[in-house]
C-alpha cells in the first residue's frame, strides 16, 4: 500500500558517522567541598557534627560533602522559621513578598548555566534536560507565583486566604531543583516561611538555591535549606510546630508520612508514585507516538514518577510500533550526562539502579520477553540500557510497580474498553498518555482515566501555570497553577 | 374498634434495594423519654462492604452524567422530600424536635438540595481553569469526582446533616456510603425511600444504619474508599481515621467545626472537598511559515 510506504522505511545506523563528544564544560560550577546547613540565612554547621558524600553517579566520583541534620538541627531550623513567619514574612506586604520571589527567579535565570551543570553532575541526568527543561521550569515557577502573592482575593472566590505558617516540606532526587521551586515558590508566595530538605543523593543545587536567597536578602529565616537523609525527613514530619508538610516521594513514604501526621492539624499535601498508561490507538501517528513513546519513559533515566510506564498498543498497530521502538531504543545515546548528544544518562545511584536490575529480573522470571538496547555501558558509574518488556500482562509485577527506571512494559489491546479498563486497574493514578488522530477519541478517553495529568498526543509536559497531582494511591493536592495556591492556605 | 397503625420497618438502603442488615443484629432507638420508636438495623462490616460494591458500581453512570442531569436529580430529590415533608416532621418531632424546630429543619433540607442541585453544573467553571503554559499546548483543568466517599453523618441532627453532607458529595459525581445518626436514624431511612423515588440511580447514595464506634475503622480503611467524611470533634476518631486512611492514601474531610443550621453549612467549597483537578494537555500545530494575525 503506497499510502503505508513511509512507515516501513528505516533509518540506516550503518554509515560509519558517529557523534563526537560534545561535553559541556565543568568549568561554571563552582561546588564546594562541603556543605553547611541554611539556616536563618546563614551557613551554620550542623549540631550533629556529621556529613555525608554526594558524588556524581556518572563517574562515582566524590563532588562534596553535605551536612546531615539531625533532630537538634531541624528544630534550630524549625525556630527560625517559625520566628522569621511571626515577626517579619506574615506580615510584610505582599506585593514586598512578590517583590523577592521575583528576585530569586531573576538570578535563578542568570546563573541558569552554573545550576544546570550542577545538576546533572550530582543527580546523573543529561545537560540536555537539566539546562532546557529543569532550570527554565525553576526560575519560571518562582516568576510565576512572584506574581500571585499579591492576589490571592482574586484565587479563591468568596473566600480569604491566609497563610499556614511554617511549612516542612521533602523533595526527591529526580527533579531536585524544580521540585524545590514546586514547594518553595507557592510557599512564600501564599506568606508561609519553609523548611526544606533536598534528597540525600542529590542536595547540591538546593544548597546553591541557598546561596541565592541569601543573595537576594530575603529576610533570614524565611527559608530554611537542611540537608540529611531519612532521620532527617521525619524529624521534620514529627515536628510539632510546623504547621503544613509538603511531600513528593515514593508512595511507600507517603502512606508513612500521612500516618505519622495523623494526630495533628498539620495539613499535607503529597505527591506520590505512579505507573501511567501510554496508549496508542490505530490511527494515532505513528512516528510521532513512537517518540512520545521514548519520551514517556526514557525522559529523564525513567526517573519519573508520572513516567509512561506501561505502554498500552492497539493490536492492529503493534508490530510495527513494537518495530519501531526497537529501532528508535537502538539510537538512544546512553553515557556521559555532561555530553550534550546524550539521551539517556546516569542512574541516580547504586541502590537505585540494583532496584531496577531486581525488576529486570522479575520480569523475565514471571515470563515477560526483555529487549535492551545494544549500546555500550560506560565502565564507571550507574548506567542501565533502555528496555522494553513485551509479552506482559496485568498481573506481571512490572506492570504493577513502579520501576523508576528506563524500563517499560508493553501490552496489546484490541477495544477503547478494555484499554481503559487495564489501564485504570492500578492504585496509582498520577498521570496517562493518549496517541490519536480522532479527536473525539481523545476526550473519551482522557475523561475516563482516573489520573490527574493526561496528556493527548504528547507526553511528560511540565508548565508553572499547569496544576501537577494524582489521583487515587498517587497523592492528593495540586502544584503548579492557581490550584496550586491551595496547598498553602486557609481559607475562611 | 380503633384502627391499628401499621408500623414501619425501619431497613438499611444498599444499591437502590432496602434490605435488612445481613448480620441479623438490630438496635432500639428510643427518644428522651426513653419510649421505643424502632428497631432500627444494626449495620455490620459486611453490609459496609456491600455498600461500597454498590457504590462502586454506580459511580462510573453517575459521574458521568450530564452535570445539567445531575441538577436536575438533585431538584427532583427536593421535590420529592417537599411532598414528603409531614412525614419527616413527624419522625423528627418523635426524636425529640419541637414542632418548629423540626418543620425549620425539613424545611432547610429542602432549601440545602435545591441550592446544591444549581451548583452542580457551575462550580466546575469556577473551580477549573484554562492554563497559559509557555509551550505550544492547550492545556485545561477540571474538577473531577473523587470516587466513592464513605460519609459519617453527623450525629447531632437526623435529617438535616445528613442532606448536608451527602448532596455535596453527589452533587459532584461521587458516590458515597453513608452512616446514619445513631440516636436519630428514623429521617435518614425515610430518606433514603425519597432517593429511591428521585431518578438517583441505585448504588449512587447508600444508607446505613448502626454505630459509628463500630464501624468507623471500615470506613477509613476499606481499600476502594477514595475518601472519608467525619463530622464530630472525637479527636481520638479523627487520629484513627486519618490512620486507616493512610492505607491507600485516601482523603480525609473533617467537617467538625461547621454550624449546619446556619449558611456556613452550604458552600461550592464542600463540593470541592471530594473532587480531583485533572489537568489535560494537547499540542497546537504550529505550521512553518504561517503567520500570527487574523
Amino acid at each position: 500500500m503506497a499510502t503505508r510506504k513511509n512507515n516501513t522505511l528505516k533509518l540506516s545506523f550503518e554509515t560509519g558517522w558517529k557523534y563526537d563528544p560534545a561535553p559541556e564544560s565543568k568549568s561554571s560550577a563552582k561546588i564546594d567541598p562541603r556543605y553547611e546547613l541554611f539556616i536563618n540565612g546563614k551557613f551554620e554547621k550542623p549540631l550533629s557534627k556529621k556529613y555525608f558524600n554526594t558524588i556524581n553517579p556518572a563517574t562515582e566520583e566524590k563532588l562534596s560533602e553535605v551536612a546531615d541534620a539531625n533532630v537538634a538541627d531541624v528544630n534550630k531550623a524549625v525556630k527560625a522559621a517559625r520566628n522569621a513567619y511571626d515577626k517579619v514574612w506574615k506580615k510584610m506586604p505582599p506585593k514586598e513578598r512578590a517583590k523577592y520571589i521575583y528576585r530569586i527567579a531573576r538570578m535563578i535565570q542568570e546563573r541558569a548555566r552554573e545550576f544546570s551543570v550542577i545538576e546533572t553532575l550530582d543527580g546523573g541526568k543529561p545537560i540536555r534536560e537539566s539546562r532546557d527543561v529543569d532550570i527554565p521550569l525553576v526560575a519560571n515557577h518562582f516568576f510565576y507565583y512572584a506574581g500571585w502573592a499579591d492576589k490571592l482575593e482574586y484565587a479563591f472566590p468568596n473566600r480569604t486566604a491566609s497563610p499556614l505558617g511554617v511549612a516542612g516540606q521533602i523533595i526527591p532526587w529526580n527533579f531536585p531543583l524544580l521540585m524545590a521551586a514546586w514547594k518553595i515558590a507557592p510557599a512564600l508566595a501564599t506568606g508561609n516561611t519553609v523548611v526544606l530538605k533536598p534528597a540525600e543523593t542529590t542536595p547540591l543545587t538546593a544548597l546553591k538555591l541557598a546561596e541565592i536567597i541569601q543573595e537576594a536578602d530575603l529576610p533570614p529565616g524565611v527559608v530554611n535549606i537542611i540537608t540529611g537523609a531519612g532521620a532527617t525527613g521525619a524529624a521534620i514530619v514529627n515536628h510539632p510546630d510546623i504547621n503544613k508538610i509538603a511531600f513528593t516521594g515514593s508512595t511507600d513514604v507517603g502512606k508513612l508520612i500521612q500516618r505519622a501526621v495523623a494526630g495533628t492539624n498539620k495539613k499535607v499535601t503529597l505527591e506520590l508514585g505512579g505507573k501511567a498508561a501510554n496508549i496508542i490507538f490505530d490511527d494515532a501517528p505513528i512516528d510521532q507516538a513512537v517518540e512520545g513513546i521514548i519520551n514517556g519513559i526514557f525522559f529523564n533515566q525513567g526517573h519519573v514518577c508520572c513516567a509512561g510506564s506501561r505502554l498500552f498498543v492497539q493490536e492492529s498497530v503493534y508490530k510495527e510500533v513494537i518495530r519501531k521502538l526497537k529501532d528508535r531504543l537502538e539510537t538512544l545515546i546512553v553515557g556521559d550526562p555532561m555530553d550534550k548528544n546524550t539521551d539517556v544518562g546516569a542512574i541516580n545511584s547504586k541502590q537505585q539502579l540494583s532496584n531496577i536490575h531486581k525488576y529486570l529480573k522479575i520480569g523475565q522470571q514471571e515470563g515477560a520477553e526483555m529487549y535492551q538496547s545494544s549500546c555500550p555501558l560506560p565502565s564507571k558509574g550507574f548506567f542501565c540500557r533502555p528496555t522494553l518488556f513485551t509479552g506482559v500482562s496485568q498481573s506481571h509485577r512490572i506492570s504493577q510497580e513502579e520501576i523508576f527506571g528506563p524500563v517499560l512494559a508493553i501490552q496489546s489491546f484490541r477495544t477503547d474498553d478494555e484499554v481503559i479498563e487495564k489501564a485504570n486497574n492500578t492504585p496509582f493514578g498520577l498521570s496517562a498518555g493518549v496517541w490519536t488522530d480522532k479527536g473525539s477519541k481523545i476526550f473519551n478517553l482522557t475523561t475516563k482515566m482516573r489520573a490527574g495529568v493526561i496528556w493527548a498526543n504528547t507526553y511528560n509536559k511540565f508548565d508553572p501555570t499547569s496544576p501537577f497531582g494524582g489521583y487515587k494511591e498517587s497523592g492528593y493536592g495540586r502544584e503548579g497553577g492557581l490550584h496550586g495556591l491551595s496547598a498553602y492556605v486557609n481559607l475562611t | 374498634m380503633p384502627r391499628l397503625e401499621v408500623l414501619k420497618t425501619y431497613k438499611i438502603y444498599i444499591g437502590g434495594q432496602f434490605p435488612r442488615t445481613e448480620s441479623g443484629r438490630f438496635y432500639i432507638v428510643k427518644n428522651k423519654k426513653g419510649v421505643n420508636l424502632a428497631n432500627v438495623c444494626l449495620s455490620s462490616r459486611k453490609d459496609f462492604r456491600d455498600a461500597v460494591v454498590a457504590a462502586r458500581g454506580a459511580f462510573g453512570g453517575w459521574a458521568a452524567k450530564a452535570a445539567f442531569n445531575r441538577g436536575q436529580i438533585l431538584y427532583r430529590i427536593a421535590e420529592m422530600l417537599e411532598g414528603r415533608k409531614a412525614q419527616f416532621i413527624d419522625e423528627l418531632i418523635k426524636q425529640d424536635s419541637s414542632a418548629a424546630d423540626a418543620e425549620n429543619e425539613v424545611n432547610l433540607c429542602i432549601e440545602r438540595l435545591i441550592y446544591y442541585a444549581g451548583w452542580c453544573d457551575k462550580f466546575q467553571q469556577l473551580f477549573g481553569s484554562i492554563n497559559p503554559v509557555a509551550s505550544s499546548h492547550f492545556n485545561f483543568s477540571v474538577p473531577e469526582a473523587t470516587g466513592v466517599v464513605a460519609a459519617i453523618a453527623p450525629q447531632n441532627t437526623g435529617l438535616l446533616g445528613l442532606v448536608s453532607v451527602v448532596a455535596p458529595i453527589i452533587a459532584g459525581g461521587n458516590s458515597t456510603v453513608v452512616l446514619a445518626s445513631e440516636s436519630k436514624p428514623l429521617c435518614a431511612v425515610t430518606f433514603a425511600e425519597v432517593l429511591n423515588s428521585s431518578d438517583v440511580p441505585g448504588g449512587v447514595v447508600n444508607i446505613l444504619t448502626g454505630k459509628p464506634s463500630e464501624l468507623v475503622k471500615y470506613f477509613a480503611d476499606h481499600m476502594d474508599v477514595n475518601a472519608t467524611v467525619y463530622c464530630e470533634k472525637d479527636g481520638e476518631t479523627q487520629k484513627l481515621i486519618k490512620e486507616k486512611a493512610s492505607l491507600n492514601v485516601k482523603r480525609v474531610v473533617l467537617y467538625d467545626k461547621i454550624n449546619w443550621q446556619s449558611d456556613e453549612g452550604q458552600s461550592p467549597y464542600f463540593i470541592m472537598d471530594t473532587q480531583e483537578i485533572k489537568t489535560t494537555w494537547h499540542p497546537i500545530e504550529n505550521i512553518g511559515g504561517a503567520k500570527a494575525g487574523y
